[in-house]
């Protein structure tokens, strides 16, 4: 199917202040359809504010933001997961004390909760079992499913991160650095499982390995200092002087 | 917050022989309840009566700590709404009936549960501690001061609730026998409900609550709904308390009764239903132990030493509580960890 | 109400509030600088009282001093005290989880409370204001009021503004402040983190003993006013808002005007009305007055 290019997620001139900082300026993003938009930039420039906002946990000083067509801008983040956005972090935030199926499952439950059905064994709820299979398989941890999460290795425990966020059967994906400590094989392991994503999904990835970002981005976000200096295709950015006076030059955009 | 090691939790696989060896123990502990009448005399049944409310006690909190991770400090104020409601409810004269009452006593717990809950689930860690132990204090004060909980002295249950003409909860063994199918109905309940649906959303809540609003839950109702409904249990056990004893005063919603079912869910084992069992009958036997002056002569009156004392050091060398004492025996003996602890949910 | 009564009160509510206030800033300094929660910090509020009667005639006896010199030793006894307390039993409870430090400090109250119905029964006990501020100061025509509780605002206002000042203005402030952000750095740098928390802990420690002793004669002597204190002080910091001093005081004077005019015009609910204040605060704003400040 030719991707479509329908906009899923929009933030509009996204402002947040901390006090008199201002950690993101006027920000505007597009995540569209079959696309993974790479937002890269300096320690400090703002991108986790950014995603934070996006998803949900930090409300914006300014700016709206809009998912499916809808403003979400004063949604809590669980709403914003019921509608179809998902979130994977930085620090994997799995749980450890839970077999890699029950991580995934209790996602995947997130889309049929029926909590008042206080009886029912909650592994035999279909839905939920379903979606967690068919996440890990996704994932390429379908070995793995009884092994409790705290014991993975740290790339495992980054596709277990990845499988929880598409239990959930997202339309938006915000990957908070997902390749973060891994090693080259577990790098193309990741890459090859966000180029399957790509068709069907928005993604936003939040990346410091620059040759990852080259790799596998339809476009590229480039912030400093909370603003945005460069957004465009990958060619054009790493072509754009700002860009390398950013990286290259003196400024490491602290703070 | 998470304290206490379990193997990992859910798998295709069905129930592991741990599992079985649990439900063992609890068919046992069970059946040894139900033949206890048999084989003590009315002292031993008063005692066991009173462990098990104590237990049913523990268990509305084991909901609320070992299943959400939300620590609360002020549970004795629900156990105290139930067995004050017990009370002012009856009828001066006559005998109510329990079809009406009970219902009336738990609905009354859950409906302050809820009270608190809204206000203090907004709340976190050490916060939310201090804010259910300030609640609690709150209802204390309400029948310590006011002429609604008749002071210091309390007031007397002067007819204890029946059921139609054949269950007198006056009498001994029926209210054994009361009190034991009520611990089996909440033990079964709550084992139905955690590994329900609510149940693993409340422990993922207490593993790792950003990743379950990342997710798409709402965390707030179901910690509100967790509350409440340990709010009802622990008002059951407070309906059995004053039914029991016939009298009821403010010192059943102290704060020290509300450290004590703590202390119980601790030394019994975090994280298993056994563990409040457990840990109901070990306090009970240990303030008994304590208490004695044939063992501490003129120490007895000081039994909070030897209690105190006793918390620390299974604080400090029990972090499972007995129900862990199995597996760490076999992990000092084989030398290895062999269960997973469960932590605060890192990497 | 005539003016000169309502001073009076608004008097007793800033003696109230203010010791309040002292309380709970050592609750509040063991807590953030190193994360410990002491459920066992109103025991040493109920050791300082029972000290200021206990060692009075014993202070008397052998120095020949009266209530200042009693403060004196008590203060000495108090320090040291907290110094092995921490090292003994506390500086083992850091790295633990908030439960367990719960538990263990609660486990500690009730070895106190032991301790001192062993040592010193449990009966109540007034202790007598020194001749020197015994005494009232006119109000008005008709009314006086004690010396001596103008003299529990002054000390406790005195402690309170020495704290701010070592806090801000000394080295040993400094890094008091970076040791409860940054202990690995503070270490780094060559600084004993072991002895910065003991001196922090001991100061905790010093801080309630002396509030429990200078507050001796007014509030008398009774086992079970450790817990009452705490949880009072628990109120504050619900109150106050996260980790913020300026809430705390705020929040300490709420609650004297609160309790100490409940207690004149509706005494029978004056015990349930600072936590019906706390349920308002926190309808109104559910992370307290201020955050972290």
């Amino acid at each position: 199917m030719m991707a479509t290019s329908d906009v899923l997620l929009r933030g509009r001139t996204i402002t947040r202040r901390w006090g008199g900082l201002v950690a993101v300026d006027r920000v505007s993003i597009d995540l569209e359809r079959g696309s993974v938009h790479a937002v890269i930039g300096t320690n400090g420039a703002g991108k986790s504010t950014l995603v934070n906002i996006l998803s949900g946990e930090i409300a914006a000083s300014a700016g709206q933001v809009e998912l499916l067509g809808k403003d979400v801008t004063a949604w809590p983040q669980p709403r914003r997961a019921r509608a179809g956005l998902g979130r994977s972090y930085q620090r994997s935030t799995i749980y450890p004390s839970f077999s890699v199926f029950e991580n995934c499952r209790l996602a995947a439950q997130a889309r049929t909760q029926r909590p008042w059905h206080w009886w029912q064994d909650a592994q035999r709820c279909s839905v939920s079992t379903a979606a967690a299979q068919a996440a890990a398989r996704r994932a390429g941890l379908a070995g793995l499913l009884d092994r409790p999460a705290g014991l993975l290795s740290h790339g495992e425990k980054r596709q277990l991160e990845i499988a929880m966020c598409l239990a959930t059967e997202p339309e938006v994906l915000l990957l908070d650095e997902p390749l973060a400590g891994m090693g080259a094989e577990e790098t193309e392991r990741m890459l090859a499982l966000l180029a399957d994503l790509r068709s069907g999904h928005a993604i936003l990835l939040v990346e410091h390995d620059m040759d990852a970002v080259f790799r596998i981005a339809d476009r590229i976000t480039v912030m400093v200092n909370g603003a945005v200096i460069a957004s465009d295709t990958p060619e054009a950015v790493r072509a754009n002087p700002e860009v390398q006076a950013a990286y290259l030059g003196g400024a490491d955009g602290g703070g | 917050m998470a304290l206490g090691a379990q193997a990992p939790w859910g798998g295709p696989a069905g129930p592991s022989p741990m599992d079985r060896s649990k439900l063992l123990f609890v068919a046992l502990a069970f059946g040894a309840l139900a033949l206890w009448p048999l084989a003590a005399g009315n002292y031993g049944i008063d005692l066991v009566t009173k462990i098990m409310i104590y237990a049913v006690f523990a268990l509305s909190l084991e909901l609320l700590v070992g299943g959400t991770g939300l620590v609360c400090f002020g549970q004795a104020a629900f156990f105290g709404v139930g067995a004050y409601a017990t009370v002012l409810l009856s009828p001066a004269d006559a005998a109510a009936s329990v079809l009406w009452l009970l219902p009336a006593c738990i609905l009354l717990a859950a409906l302050y549960a809820l009270a608190v809950g809204a206000l203090s689930v907004r709340t976190r860690g050490v916060y939310f501690i201090m804010v259910t132990l300030a609640f609690a204090q709150m209802a204390y004060y309400v029948v310590h001061d006011t002429p609604l909980g008749g002071g210091t002295d309390g007031i007397y249950l002067n007819a204890r609730p029946v059921i139609g003409g054949w269950l007198d909860l006056g009498k001994p063994l029926p209210l054994y026998g009361f009190t034991l199918a009520c611990l089996a109905g909440v033990f079964v309940g709550l084992a139905l409900l955690l590994r329900s649906r609510l149940g693993r959303a409340l422990a993922g809540i207490r593993v790792n609550e950003q990743r379950m609003r990342a997710t798409g839950f709402s965390t707030y109702p179901y910690k509100l709904a967790a509350f409440t409904v340990s709010g009802g249990i622990a008002g059951l056990a407070g309906f059995l308390f004053a039914v029991k004893d016939g009298l009821v005063n403010p010192e059943l919603m102290s704060w020290h009764l509300s450290g004590a079912v703590l202390i119980m869910i601790i030394l019994g084992g975090l994280g298993h239903l056994r563990g409040a069992l457990v840990g109901a009958f070990a306090f009970a036997l240990l303030q008994e132990l304590f208490k004695s002056e044939a063992i501490f002569g003129t120490f007895a009156k000081h039994w909070l030493l030897g209690l105190g004392l006793t918390i620390i050091a299974s604080v400090a060398l029990l972090p499972r509580g007995l129900v862990g004492v199995p597996a760490q025996l076999r992990e000092r003996l084989l030398g290895r960890r062999g269960t997973l602890r469960g932590t605060r949910g890192g990497a | 109400m005539t003016l000169a009564t309502f001073l009076i009160q608004c008097l007793n509510a800033l003696q109230y509030g203010l010791l309040l206030f002292l309380v709970a800033s050592g609750l509040t300094l063991i807590f953030g600088i190193m994360g410990v929660i002491n459920l066992a910090h109103g025991s040493f509020y109920m050791i300082g009282a029972y000290m200021a009667y206990a060692l009075a005639p014993f202070v008397g006896a052998t120095f020949g001093g009266g209530f200042f010199a009693t403060l004196a030793v008590g203060l000495v006894l108090a320090v040291l005290f907290g110094y092995l307390l921490e090292w003994a039993f506390f500086s083992f409870l850091y790295e633990r989880e908030h439960l367990q430090q719960v538990l263990m400090t609660y486990g500690l109250i009730l070895v106190f409370e032991e301790l001192r119905s062993l040592i010193v029964g449990d009966d109540v006990h007034g202790v007598a204001p020194p001749p020197l501020l015994a005494g009232t100061l006119p109000l008005g025509e008709l009314m006086t009021y004690p010396v001596y509780r103008l003299f529990i605002s002054g000390v406790c206002l005195a402690l309170a503004l020495g704290m701010y000042f070592v806090f801000t203005r000394t080295r040993l402030g400094m890094m008091i402040r970076a040791g409860s952000t940054n202990r690995e750095m503070v270490q780094s740098l060559g600084i004993d983190i072991k002895f910065l928390y003991r001196v922090v802990f001991a100061a905790g420690v010093a801080i309630a003993v002396l509030a429990g002793m200078v507050a001796a004669p007014v509030s008398s002597v009774y086992p079970g006013m450790g817990g009452t204190v705490l949880i009072i002080c628990f109120v504050v910091v619900v109150i106050g808002g996260i980790g913020s001093i300026r809430g705390a005081l705020l929040a300490s004077l709420l609650i004297g005007v609160v309790d100490t005019f409940g207690k004149v015009f509706v005494p029978q609910a004056a015990g349930v009305l600072v936590y019906v204040l706390m349920a308002l605060i926190l309808l109104w704003k559910p992370d307290g007055l201020f955050k972290a400040g």
